[in-house]
């Protein structure tokens, strides 16, 4: 079983604000972590390679500095990591994102893809999806159980805004995976030594074989404008006088804003 | 395009490297300087005083308008009602049509209870409809291939569908096997009368800060739009329309759903579609204190949604969680319990319209961002107003 985790290396997005007279991002020691839900993805990797036995490789596509997600992700016991890393690939969107991890598979090979949900710099949670489509395999999104696996079926739990389903997929399949699904392990400190010493394999736009015109900038079709901060909220009010007051104050409210 | 340092005008001020998400810009000889960590995301645009930052259009970057004309929406349906963001898309949708001086269709994949006519009536000219019971129940693979296909057929310029589990996961297929951009979770949709554009307004950062994405070349322009931020059309029972019947040639699909779980609570969970959300934090203390949000939820006809503090205490599960790590949900009212309002928790529910904070703590960051306030003991203030609810609506 070859099992490819992608994991993107983002600002830690809690930390980032805007300033609202400029509206510019002020990010003055924000660190950057493994995109949170990635994490889960890299534990479901390695839960998988313990029963169904086989081969992870943590991939991430990103500036060279990416390289220490990749350590962090050995250091959780990763077999292998492969950072995707050129000029060419800046102001990729998710289109071109995709791409370019398809094309990192194809050049890896894989029998199941996991993905976090979403990376919480950009809230997509389309480059899982889109990756799968490029890859012509199918995907299940949102998963938050992992019941069965085997060589040729995978049997899943999917989030839905009402429920749940259970989704059974041929491999080669993609998944993305919520928090729910696990708890990710701590490195060991015989991870944090292999995580110094291993080597990480870099593959440029050229490795790859990609279409030029299908990456970066130039592969993107879409394009942020601008950014500006969220409306602030200006009408607040305390509720005071005793807990009868209050409430009393507050259901006048609702009811004159017809809420009731 | 690239982002340049005019090292003139720079007087080395440091302003725009804090401003830079991704640690893109360093000094250099007392001088701004992009590196390649650079994303493109125009973050640092406009901060500058001195105006020393620009971007740079290259020659690649002017490329020809794909072609297109018609708005559509696609209409999800599950268990055969219409999604409430459909409606409210096809609401949407007919400003954007109206603006661009054309149509707007829906697609329809699977039988709903009024009919496919329903949708005419919500305000689409036109549904494309599949009644073949190979689509009646949702599966990516044949949802992504059909509408791919209708799309390829007739070329609309815009598409719109649902920021709900199910949009979220298929639109993006198409997206990439078309080509073309697609914009996710969008909280406003505008033209630019010039170019005739989509504008689509999205939060990214965890809500921190707001994005205007646009597609300038590619069409059709996709979006998947936020749930109850946008009005339904006005429904008219006497609109006419037109159906266009449409066969889902084979639909074939490696994943099948081999059973579906709902959620059998009294108080639903689906906290995307909710107009009230009551949400408990830590500050509810057990399982006892969520029985009586239950109560007050049960009054208000709202959904429960929580904190991570409430869901790590093992009260409630998981899928109610909202915030960072959890749901994000835009409700008409957020009810929040005996939660102290951390940030991750914050980004999850900020924009909702009215947000009631309960909280003995009046220094609860909870207060900071809501629209009421009410300092007290959870014990003591719900059943009140539970009971005052109930009077006022006069159960
Ligand atoms: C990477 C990351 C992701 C996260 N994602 C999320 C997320 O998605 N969603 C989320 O919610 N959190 C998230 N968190 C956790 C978040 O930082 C907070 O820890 C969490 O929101 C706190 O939950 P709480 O407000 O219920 O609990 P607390 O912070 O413990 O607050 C409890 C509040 O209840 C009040 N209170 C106590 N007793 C009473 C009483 N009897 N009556 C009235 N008020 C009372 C207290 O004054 C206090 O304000 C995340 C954290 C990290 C690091
Ligand atoms: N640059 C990247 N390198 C590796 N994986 C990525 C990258 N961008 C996105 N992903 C994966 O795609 C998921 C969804 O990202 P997004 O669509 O950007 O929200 C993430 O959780 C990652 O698993």
């Amino acid at each position: 079983m070859k099992i490819v985790v992608c994991i993107k290396q983002v600002p830690d997005t809690a930390e980032v604000r805007i300033n609202p007279e400029t509206n510019t991002l002020v990010r003055d020691g924000v660190p950057s972590i493994i995109n949170p839900y990635d994490m889960h993805a890299l534990e479901a990797a390695l839960q998988i390679r313990e029963t169904a036995g086989g081969e992870v490789t943590a991939l991430t596509m990103g500036p060279p500095q990416a390289e220490a997600a990749l350590r962090e992700a050995i250091s959780m016991g990763v077999d292998k990591a492969v950072l995707v890393t050129d000029r060419l690939f800046a102001g990729s969107d998710t289109w071109a994102t995709a791409y370019t991890l398809c094309k990192a598979v194809e050049h890896i090979g894989a029998d199941i893809i996991l993905c976090g949900k979403q990376a919480i710099d950009g809230d997509t949670a389309q480059v899982g999806p889109e990756m799968a489509e490029f890859l012509d395999m199918p995907h299940v999104a949102y998963v938050r159980k992992i019941d069965e696996v085997t060589n040729n079926r995978i049997v899943v739990q999917r989030l839905m805004d009402d429920g749940y389903d259970v989704v059974e997929s041929a491999v080669p399949v993609l998944l993305t995976v919520v928090r729910e699904l696990n708890i990710p392990r701590m490195p060991s400190l015989k991870g944090k030594m292999a995580a110094k010493k291993a080597a990480i394999i870099r593959l440029t736009a050229a490795d790859l074989k990609a279409d030029e015109n299908s990456l970066g900038l130039k592969g993107s079709p879409t394009q942020v404008k601008n950014i500006f901060a969220p409306e602030a909220k200006t009408n607040r009010m305390m509720l005071s006088g005793t807990a009868e007051e209050s409430i009393d104050q507050l259901v006048k409210e609702l009811a004159a804003m017809k809420c009731l | 395009m690239f982002i340049k340092v005019n090292r003139e005008k720079c007087t080395g001020c440091s302003l725009c490297i804090s401003s830079c998400p991704y640690d893109a810009i360093v000094l250099h000889e007392e001088r701004a300087q992009i590196t390649p960590l650079c994303q493109l995301c125009r973050a640092c645009l406009g901060v500058c005083p001195e105006g020393a930052i620009s971007e740079v259009a290259e020659a690649s970057d002017q490329k020809e308008k794909g072609q297109g004309s018609g708005v559509w929406v696609f209409a999800e349906q599950r268990d055969g009602v219409i999604a409430g963001v459909s409606l409210e898309l096809l609401g949407a949708g007919r400003r954007l049509a109206g603006q661009l001086g054309t149509d707007l269709s829906a697609v329809l994949f699977g039988k709903v209870g009024p009919g496919p006519e329903e949708l005419i009536r919500w305000g689409a000219d036109r549904v494309y409809y599949c009644a073949d019971d190979s689509v009646a129940n949702f599966n990516d693979e044949p949802y992504a291939r059909l509408l791919a296909d209708l799309i390829t057929e007739h070329r609309p310029e815009i598409v719109l569908a649902g920021a709900t589990a199910i949009g979220r996961s298929f639109i993006p297929r198409i997206a990439a096997r078309l080509h073309t951009g697609l914009t996710a979770d969008c909280t406003s949709l505008e033209i630019d009368p010039e170019t005739r554009d989509l504008l689509q307004v999205r939060p990214a950062f965890g809500g921190n800060i707001m994005a205007t994405i646009l597609c300038p070349h590619t069409r059709p322009q996709m979006a998947t739009v936020r749930p109850r931020v946008m009005k339904p059309a006005e429904y008219a029972s006497d609109r006419k329309g037109e159906i266009i019947p449409v066969s889902a040639a084979q639909a074939v699909s490696r994943t099948r759903v081999v059973e579906t779980i709902r959620e059998v609570s009294e108080v639903a969970v689906n906290l995307a579609d909710a107009n009230i959300i009551v949400a408990g934090g830590r500050g509810v203390g057990g399982e006892k204190g969520f029985a009586l949000l239950f109560e007050l939820a049960d009054a208000l006809g709202a959904s429960i949604g929580a904190s991570r503090g409430a869901v790590d205490e093992g009260w409630i599960p998981y899928r109610h969680q909202v915030g960072q790590t959890g749901k994000t949900v835009g409700p008409k009212i957020y009810i929040a319990c005996g939660i102290s309002g951390a940030v991750q928790h914050v980004v999850g529910m900020q924009s909702s319209d009215i947000i009631i904070a309960i909280n003995k703590n009046p220094e609860a960051p909870i207060f900071n961002i809501a629209t009421y306030g009410i300092v007290g003991e959870i014990a003591e203030i719900i059943p009140l107003l539970t009971r005052k609810i109930r009077e006022a609506k006069g159960l």
